[in-house]
Parts: C-alpha cells; sequence; structure tokens
C-alpha cells in the first residue's frame, strides 16, 4: 500500500451531493483488466462534452469548461473537496484507482460511502469527514483564493490552514496502514495460526459450509 | 448493571465469524463464500501472482462472468473467443484464464448454472444461511435475504479474501427497518425497498446493517426478500438482511451445493436460529406501514428522487435547503422535466426488466402476467428482458414466458447485467427515458446522457405497453 504522512496540496471543490461512482469512473472503463490509466478518464461525462471511449487519448477532447477540474487555477489539484455522501453506489475500486491516477492525494466530505471509504484507504488515498460547516467553509475559502492550499498530517490528524487547525477522526488500524504503507495481506498472514484455529473449529461447527463446491 | 445479552441476527454472525478482534479497533472475519465476475477479479488474480501467493482454499471460492457479457442470443452461441469488443473479450477470457491458473469453479459464459453474482449464488445453494458472502460487487446484499453477513467489497479486498481467507473490517451499527401490515394489489418488494430508500434517503444506512422485519417481510418470497437486500446499498447500508424462516429453509432444499441427508438436518436445525432475540438492541429503527405503499418510481438521478405512482415530480422553489434545491434542480435538467408534472406523464423509449435486483423467476412471471395478450406500445423502441442466470431462463422458457414477451414485441435474451450498468451494447441513447428494473438512476449509468426511471417488473411491463409511465393496477391483476 502507498504510504501517506503528510500532504501539502492545491485545493479544487466539486459542489455536489451524492457523487456517485459512475461519475467518478463510467461503466465502459472498468473492462480494463489492469489498475492504472484511469485519470485521463475520470469523471469523464462531467468534464467532457463527447462520449469517452476506453482506450482512446483525451487530448483533443471537448472539455466542459466551467467544469473545476477544467479550470486552469485548478491545475495540479491534488485534495478534493466535496459535499455529502461522496462515493456512493458500486464497489469499483477503479474509482479511487481514477482519483489516484489523476493526483488525489485526500478527499475532504461531510461524509463517505462505507465501501468507497475502504477502497480509497486501500490506495493510500485518505478521506476525511468534517461537518458541513467546515467543508462549508472550506468551499468559500477555494472560491475566493485562487491557489488555496492545505496542509494535511495524518499523525496529527489535523488539517492546517494558515490560521487554524481543523482535526479529524480516523480509526487506528487505517491510520497504521496509511503511515507506515502496509501490505495488508502480509499483516494479516502474519496471523496464519490464529486462523488456522478458528478455520478447524468452524469446520466442525458448518461442516456443509466446506468441500461443497468443487 | 445487568448486561444485555439479547442480540440482533447481524450480532450473531458477526461473533460466529470473528476469528480475531485487534487491540486497534479492527476486526479479521471469516469468509465462508467469495463470490468472483470478470470486472473486479482481474487486478486481485495479477496482485497474487505477482507476490507469488496462492488462494487460501479453492472450496469458498466461485465464479461466472455476468457484468460484461452480450445478452445477444447470436453473440452469445459465437462463444468467448467471438466476443466482438476486443477489452470485453480480454476481461472475460482473463476471469477463465485466472479460474483455470488457481483452480476456481467457473461457470462460464453459456454453462449451465451461470448468472447474475446474486442470481446464480443463491439458486446453486452456492450462498447458503449464516455463511458470511462477500463479492467485489456492492449488491452483495442481496444474499443477506436469507439470514446472510453479505456485502460488497473492493478488488483490493478481493485479493486479500482470496489470499487469507478473512476480512480486515469494523462492526457496523445495527438497523432495523419494520414494514408492518399488509402490501396492497400491485404492490411488490421492489416498490416497498424504493419506499423505504425514499424515507431513510441514500445516505439513510451508511454505517449500519439493515435488518429488515415486520409482517410484510414474514409474508414475503425469498426471491422478494433479496430484491429488498439487493437494494439495502442504495438506502446506504453495506448489509442488508432479513431472519431465517422455514419458507427460506425450505428454498435451499435440493440446491446443487445445498447439504444432503444428516447434514441437512443439521444444517436446517442451526438456521433455523438466525434471527434477532427477542429483545434485541438496534441503534436505529424506522418503521413503515406496508398499506400506505403504493407502486413507487424514480423521477430524479438518485434513487431517493422516488414517488407513489400518483405522485407530482418536485418543484425546486418549494424545497427550503439550498443543496437539496440544487439537487432537484440538477436532476431535474438531466432528466429534462418540469417540476410539478404528474409522474405518469413521462413517456418512455425504452424498457428494461432484469438486473440483480428483478430477474429471477417470479420478476419474470410478473412482467409476463401484465404482458400477456398485449403488444409493445409503437412509440417505444425496445424492450429488453434479461433473465437473471441460466436456470431463470430455461424455467421461464419451460412455462412459455419468452413466447409471451416475444409476441408482446419484446426481446428475449441471455442472462447478464446487461442495460443495469451498461458495460455490454445494452444501453441508452442520449435524452431516452427508461423504465428500469435495476437499482441505480444515476447520471450515465444505462447509458451516456440516458434517464433511468427506476420500478417494479409489473410497472415496467406496464409501461412497456402504454409507451408512458403507468399505474400496473389500471390493468387490474394481481402481479
Amino acid at each position: 500500500m502507498k504510504s501517506f504522512i503528510n500532504h501539502t496540496g492545491l485545493v479544487v471543490g466539486i459542489n455536489r451531493s451524492n457523487i456517485d461512482t459512475d461519475m467518478i469512473i463510467p461503466k465502459q472503463f472498468l473492462k480494463s483488466i489492469k489498475r492504472t490509466g484511469f485519470g485521463a478518464n475520470l469523471f469523464d461525462e462531467l468534464r467532457y462534452r463527447d462520449e469517452g471511449k476506453p482506450g482512446e487519448p483525451c487530448d483533443d477532447r471537448p472539455l466542459v469548461t466551467d467544469f473545476p477540474l477544467n479550470q486552469p487555477r485548478y491545475k495540479g489539484a491534488t485534495i478534493l473537496l466535496a459535499q455529502e455522501n461522496f462515493g456512493c453506489g458500486s464497489s469499483r475500486e477503479h474509482a479511487p484507482w481514477a482519483l489516484d491516477d489523476f493526483g488525489f492525494r485526500a478527499i475532504l466530505a461531510p461524509s463517505f460511502a462505507d465501501i468507497f471509504y475502504i477502497n480509497c484507504i486501500k490506495n493510500g488515498i485518505l478521506p476525511i469527514v468534517f461537518n458541513k460547516k467546515i467543508i462549508n467553509n472550506f468551499f468559500s475559502e477555494v472560491h475566493k483564493k485562487e491557489g488555496y492550499e492545505l496542509t494535511i498530517d495524518l499523525d496529527n490528524q489535523s488539517v492546517l490552514t494558515p490560521s487554524n487547525a481543523f482535526k479529524f477522526s480516523i480509526d487506528q488500524f487505517s491510520k497504521r496502514c496509511l503511515l507506515d504503507g502496509l501490505d495488508e495481506i502480509d499483516l494479516t498472514l502474519k496471523e496464519i495460526d490464529t486462523i488456522k484455529a478458528y478455520e478447524n473449529k468452524h469446520m466442525k461447527k458448518v461442516p456443509w459450509v466446506f468441500g461443497a463446491i468443487k | 448493571m445487568i448486561k444485555n445479552i439479547q442480540k440482533t441476527l447481524y450480532d450473531k454472525l458477526w461473533e460466529v465469524h470473528l476469528v480475531k478482534q485487534r487491540t486497534d479497533g479492527s476486526s479479521l472475519i471469516y469468509i465462508d463464500r467469495h463470490i468472483l465476475h470478470e470486472v473486479t477479479s482481474p487486478q486481485a488474480f495479477e496482485g497474487l501472482r505477482i507476490a507469488n501467493r496462492k488462494p487460501w482454499r479453492l472450496d469458498m471460492n466461485i465464479a461466472t462472468p455476468d457484468h460484461n457479457i452480450s445478452t445477444d442470443t447470436k453473440e452469445r452461441e459465437a462463444g468467448v473467443d467471438a466476443i466482438p469488443d476486443e477489452v470485453s473479450r480480454i476481461q472475460v477470457k482473463t476471469l477463465d484464464y485466472n479460474c483455470d491458473y488457481f483452480g476456481i469453479r467457473e461457470f462460464r459464459m453459456n454453462e449451465m448454472g451461470q448468472g447474475i453474482v446474486h442470481v446464480m449464488g443463491p439458486e446453486l445453494g452456492a450462498s447458503l444461511p449464516g455463511m458470511t458472502v462477500v463479492c467485489g460487487d456492492s449488491h452483495t446484499a442481496t444474499h443477506g435475504a436469507f439470514g446472510c453477513l453479505a456485502h460488497g467489497i473492493g478488488t483490493s479486498e478481493v485479493e486479500h479474501v482470496l489470499a487469507t481467507q478473512c476480512l480486515v473490517t469494523k462492526k457496523m451499527k445495527n438497523m432495523r427497518v419494520t414494514v408492518t401490515g399488509k402490501l396492497g394489489l400491485g404492490v411488490t418488494p421492489k416498490d416497498v425497498v424504493l419506499a423505504i430508500i425514499g424515507k431513510i434517503g441514500t445516505a439513510g444506512g451508511t454505517g449500519y446493517a439493515i435488518e429488515f422485519a415486520g409482517q410484510v417481510f414474514l409474508d414475503m418470497s425469498i426471491e422478494g426478500r433479496m430484491t429488498v437486500c439487493n437494494m439495502a446499498i442504495e438506502a446506504g447500508a453495506r448489509i442488508g438482511m432479513v431472519a431465517v424462516d422455514t419458507k427460506t429453509i425450505d428454498y435451499f432444499k435440493g440446491r446443487k451445493f445445498s447439504p444432503t441427508g444428516d447434514t441437512w438436518d443439521i444444517a436446517a436445525n442451526y438456521w433455523s436460529t438466525l434471527k434477532s432475540d427477542e429483545n434485541a438492541c438496534f441503534d436505529s429503527e424506522v418503521e413503515l406501514s406496508g398499506q400506505d405503499i403504493l407502486p413507487q418510481v424514480t423521477w430524479g438521478t438518485s434513487p431517493e428522487m422516488v414517488l407513489p405512482v400518483n405522485g407530482f415530480i418536485p418543484t425546486p422553489e418549494d424545497e427550503p435547503d439550498p443543496q437539496k434545491r440544487q439537487s432537484i434542480k440538477q436532476a431535474l435538467s438531466y432528466m429534462g422535466l418540469k417540476g410539478g408534472m404528474p409522474i405518469t406523464e413521462i413517456p418512455v423509449d425504452f424498457v428494461f426488466i432484469g438486473s440483480c435486483t428483478n430477474s429471477r423467476i417470479e420478476d419474470m412471471r410478473a412482467a409476463a402476467l401484465i404482458a400477456k395478450g398485449n403488444k409493445v406500445a409503437n412509440t417505444v423502441k425496445q424492450v429488453l428482458v434479461v433473465p437473471g442466470s441460466q436456470m431463470v431462463k430455461a424455467q421461464a422458457e419451460s412455462e412459455g414466458l419468452d413466447k409471451i414477451f416475444k409476441d408482446a414485441g419484446m426481446d428475449w435474451r441471455e442472462p447478464g447485467c446487461s442495460m443495469c450498468l451498461a458495460m455490454n451494447a445494452d444501453k441508452l441513447g442520449s435524452g431516452q427515458h427508461c423504465a428500469s428494473t435495476s437499482n441505480r438512476n444515476f447520471e450515465g449509468r444505462q447509458g451516456t446522457g440516458g434517464r433511468t426511471h427506476l420500478l417494479s417488473p409489473s410497472m415496467a411491463a406496464a409501461a412497456a405497453i402504454a409507451g408512458h409511465i403507468i399505474d400496473v393496477r389500471k390493468y387490474g391483476v394481481q402481479p
């Protein structure tokens, strides 16, 4: 897993609630068997005026010029600001892969869909929950000040502005995985004896679960 | 203080599958069934190979292609090597290759048993009551309909489950949604779940495992319970479940991978304990009255934008919350609708009857009942009827349902996810309205610029015949 320790970056906002995984990466791009290359098609239907096709270059496609990601002032943004229920819908990990490939390292929103939240952590993207008031305040700052940046300090669980520090919460397991960039499978396989002991006990309790599918 | 030992169904399934509670708050739970399909598995298999790992056990995994494959009979008969779209062909072949390579049981594209993961799993008895079931698909909650702890996972977790048979997760909170009384004529499980989503919203269940309870669920078939649990994710909940009863146990008797003989008796005995204790405590409770639920139709771009069939499309000016007002405006503009119009005035260009929500045999029967002896309106461009699995298809054909659909001017297709997510050739054109039995009406979900209206199979069939959204109860039959 890619680690996340500290990050300072340009902020861009998409002021919508319920941004779903189909919006983040439309279905036609899910045919890829790779984890990379989705960035050019991130928010494809919101970003381009024509219909995107997998494997085709995006450089000459007509842009929706007022979509935030297309505005020159937000070029190079690495922190995404959004509204409630960000990432709702499908479990496709292609959504965080696309955000990562585009260059986003963190997303700030009042709430996230459960599966999407987990998928972000697994890809070294930090989803941060703040209440609506703080999020709306960030939105107005981003709007007012060109080049608005935030600094994220995961160890101290803080988002820093020049004048303020906003504390956020994160579960300790995810925090450790992100800070250390741990391979979760390695971590679980360290408990191989515990799993095997459980499995033997489980096999006695529910024997029909085992061996049926051949 | 006396400790409350009353447990919910979710608490019980969690405890049975808890391998280890870690000190950092995360838990390791054991996974009994892992269902794989072509879209979310290739990167996980590749990860295993790169790290030189093997699946922990093979007998917990089952695979089938469903998301991406054609539903056109001629294309299907031509086989995997003839899939016209190269990217799709590679993805389906990659699943076949990975299953061969690692030794995972796969039901291939044209094999009996193939189908949409959440239709074929229960149908084969591959997922059984009391199991933990995961799949790289958010509609995995479907399997909760028969007392499973089931939810969708991402591809990193697919790899983790393959390698360790465990999932690192956190316990959810408990929510109970009780629907009391009886449903009216023409009101189906799909209407029940859409009404629930309309009430609690698309994020109402975030962080919760939902148990659906009450007389309406006791009266509901297992297929109907699957329809409801399937859409728990559309209410924000990864997990939806219904307690086991005699209907559940009867449903699994004699299925391909179900236990037999003495083991069956032991299993059935255990399954019958899978219900919440009488005084179990839920963190959140929601109640609806079955009598109040009318046939439902979505008008907007989120499943919570739903109305009873006698409803009127909302007007942004009437919404006091500015964020919601903006959402309504955006949705009306995308959907090409005006606030204040009756929902029954929405014309329909396409109809899709299928998806993991509504492609089981009773869905096919409900749609056929309305289609029988009628013709699709000439303003409707296409009606796709896509059975959820090879077994549903065979059963429907043995009952002559395919003939009813064809006689009405509908297309009878091969099993797959089809126009629910439009990964294959089945998709809407920009601006086209579709009456759809699927689960998501997101922007572009059924094709770029396409406009989806979610409803029940009988409502979809009625819309096909009328050429616009219509109250199925006007047809005077109980679907």
